[in-house]
């Protein structure tokens, strides 16, 4: 059968994917392509995995009928509660995942990279529980606005290098880690954070945070007698929440996938990260899919609010998703965001993170009926994103 | 034959591929930077394309593209500096850097427009075999191209042998697994070089990353045909008051006796 779920053998999701790197990371890479299955289905792995997802990060998250969001839009909205999960977002699902497999393959240095610092906070907290060493690459300027992460990533345990590179953020915080692996070949295992990265990585991170869209087929059975929704709608910025709210999805048909990316001050503002609207088919860490650049094929610094879907690219299956058609791809500006994100706290009682706060924002953009079933990936929370709001309530 | 068959026909030992960013330290500065390396004594010229997100690359050679990007640098401006290249210089020229923006430019027509400059070979560090064999060997086959892969000490003796069959020109040897313009420990560089050297290839080697001095490049000829440079002459003409002279210097301290 013809299937979304996976890439082909060499990490092609229809033509985007593949693994584009430079030749001193081939034997890290191919090991981990040629064994990464075979240990995520060793049952002495799942074991360990299933029990620390469980009684660890606290699964399976809630799946929660938003009533008074459901009597505005006129469907039945729910949302998936990811920002319950141990350190306030779906990150840690990924990290506990693959610092499990890290030790399967006898690695002992853990690298991340981290824009926001969710990512890294995840990582740092893993590296704490297995006792592993760690090493976070972040952006100067990332550092600077994300303070209180840095704070938690350091209490964890983990050393924070800033990324003093190219634009000093998120993908110059990807190029450092990367470069670091290159320079540690034996002993690191390099964690990315979202479903992009050269093959492997796309599909191993898709597979760690199926989980989510999992359990949401479970608990949909369970609450409503039917295991499909008619919508689930998750942001977008590498795509790893996405690819786990809509996993299990990708090949039922009659769920609308829908895609959310941030469009910052507006998609044709020159401030923004809507990548499947600006980007062409390009190559950045390690992988062939849609990019934001110039002409001259040089990287486009994006923007948005939401330091995690500040992000010129996206990961390959979503690329996919959207060149296909089977995703419905949406914006939500910064403004938007922020709005959604407010309106939630006031109509649920819950105050997402700015990421999530765009998946709820395509609410209003859907034209939805009272037979539709929507599903929310509500991938984090908000706490983090505090500066940001208060700084909004001021204006 | 072509001018890399050449010089491997004429000289053996010694040989001395510098590296240059493109742009760099100024816009025009392509050509003068050349022909400073070719008065010099170099013996092949590495040509680096800037790129925003460098991945194999050091500081040094990080810096020297992001000044290069900012001095309006890119392959278009590149090829029409590159229009008089043989006018003056008879040194083998490789281009060197990473694919995204080759497939921006159109990666037929950047092999066509590298053909009629000159150029003799590329380096896409990030280009990966199976890629390189299913959709474009054919296409730098078709411009009389060179293509050079890069194997380190991690790579695997029968992928070695792979990469040199895929490779012309010659086979680009990194002195160890790192980026570019790391300190190497060359004792056990030399253990690797020496197995390669036993090894028999197809291909002439030359051994890059942590080539920086006189002693270095010495130690990389005893194994390989020669050494590449990059990270330490991008140091000596950064800031350059004159960059023929600093080049000169340069070389002269890389090939003394």
């Amino acid at each position: 059968m013809e299937t979304y779920q996976h890439p082909d053998a060499r990490g092609y999701y229809g033509q985007f994917g593949g693994a584009y790197i430079p030749e001193m990371l081939h034997r890290n890479v191919e090991e981990l392509a040629a064994r990464y299955t075979e240990i995520m289905e060793d049952e002495s792995f799942r074991k360990e995995f299933d029990a620390l997802l469980k009684d660890y990060v606290g699964r399976p998250t809630p799946l929660f009928r938003a009533e008074r969001l459901s009597a505005e839009t006129g469907a039945t909205v729910f949302l998936k509660r990811e920002d319950l999960c141990h350190t306030g977002a779906h990150k840690i699902n990924n990290t506990i995942g693959q610092i499990l497999l890290a030790g399967r393959l006898g690695k002992k240095r853990i690298i991340a990279e981290t824009g926001a610092g969710q990512h890294g906070v995840a990582t740092a907290t893993v590296c704490a529980l297995k006792g592993l060493e760690c090493i976070v690459y972040m952006g100067e300027k990332d550092i600077e606005r994300q303070a209180p992460n840095v704070a938690r990533m350091k209490m964890l345990g983990a050393t924070v290098i800033p990324a003093v590179s190219g634009s000093k953020t998120l993908k110059d915080a990807t190029n450092e880690a990367i470069r670091d692996w290159i320079n540690n070949p034996s002993d690191t295992h390099y964690v990315i954070g979202s479903v992009v990265g050269p093959h492997p990585y796309p599909d191993m991170v898709a597979r760690f945070q199926q989980v989510i869209s999992y359990e949401t087929k479970q608990q949909l059975k369970e609450i409503t007698g039917n295991e499909l929704p008619t919508h689930v709608i998750a942001c977008v910025g590498g795509g790893s929440n996405a690819a786990g709210a809509f996993y299990h999805f990708l090949d039922e048909p009659s769920v609308q996938l829908v895609a959310v990316e941030a469009a910052g001050h507006g998609v044709h503002s020159g401030m923004s990260a809507a990548t499947t609207q600006l980007g062409k088919t390009g190559i950045l860490h390690g992988s062939k899919s849609l990019l934001m650049q110039t002409e001259d094929g040089q990287v486009i610094e994006p923007h948005s609010i939401s330091a995690g879907l500040d992000y010129p690219g996206i990961g390959p299956l979503h690329a996919h998703l959207f060149s296909t058609g089977r995703g419905t791809f949406l914006n939500a500006t910064d403004e938007e965001a922020l709005a959604a994100g407010f309106h939630l706290a006031k109509t649920e009682g819950i105050i997402p993170a700015l990421e999530s706060a765009h998946a709820l924002a395509a609410l209003n953009k859907l034209e939805l009926t009272p037979a539709d079933t929507v599903v929310v990936c509500l991938s984090g929370r908000g706490d983090k994103d505090l500066a940001t709001y208060m700084h909004a309530m001021n204006q | 034959m072509s001018r890399i068959k050449e010089l491997f026909s004429k000289k053996q030992q010694d040989v001395l591929n510098v590296y240059c960013t493109a742009g760099f330290p100024e816009t025009d500065s392509t050509i003068t930077v050349i022909k400073a390396l070719q008065d010099a004594g170099a013996d092949m010229v590495e040509l680096g394309m800037p790129y925003s997100d460098p991945l194999a690359d050091g500081p040094v050679i990080q810096a020297s593209g992001l000044q290069a990007l900012e001095n309006g640098m890119t392959i278009a401006l590149l090829f029409s500096q590159l229009k008089t290249l043989r006018q003056h210089i008879h040194l083998p020229v490789v281009l060197m850097g990473y694919m995204n923006p080759v497939l921006q430019y159109g990666f037929e027509r950047f092999c066509a427009d590298a053909s009629a400059c000159g150029v003799d070979g590329l380096i896409l560090p990030d280009l990966p075999e199976y890629e390189f064999e299913n959709e474009y060997s054919a296409i730098i086959k078709k411009y009389g191209l060179d293509f050079i892969f890069l194997v380190t000490p991690e790579t695997s003796e029968a992928r070695v042998r792979r990469l040199d069959d895929l490779s012309s020109g010659f086979l680009y040897a990194v002195s160890s697994s790192a980026t570019t313009g790391k300190d190497k420990d060359f004792a056990a560089v030399e253990q690797y070089l020496a197995r390669l050297k036993g090894m028999q290839l197809k291909n002439p080697v030359l051994v890059g990353f942590g080539i920086k001095d006189n002693q270095t490049f010495r130690s990389a000829s005893r194994f390989a045909n020669g050494g590449i440079i990059g990270t330490a002459y991008i140091k000596a003409i950064d800031g350059a008051a004159d960059l023929s002279k600093a080049t000169q210097t340069f070389i002269r301290g890389i090939l003394e006796n």
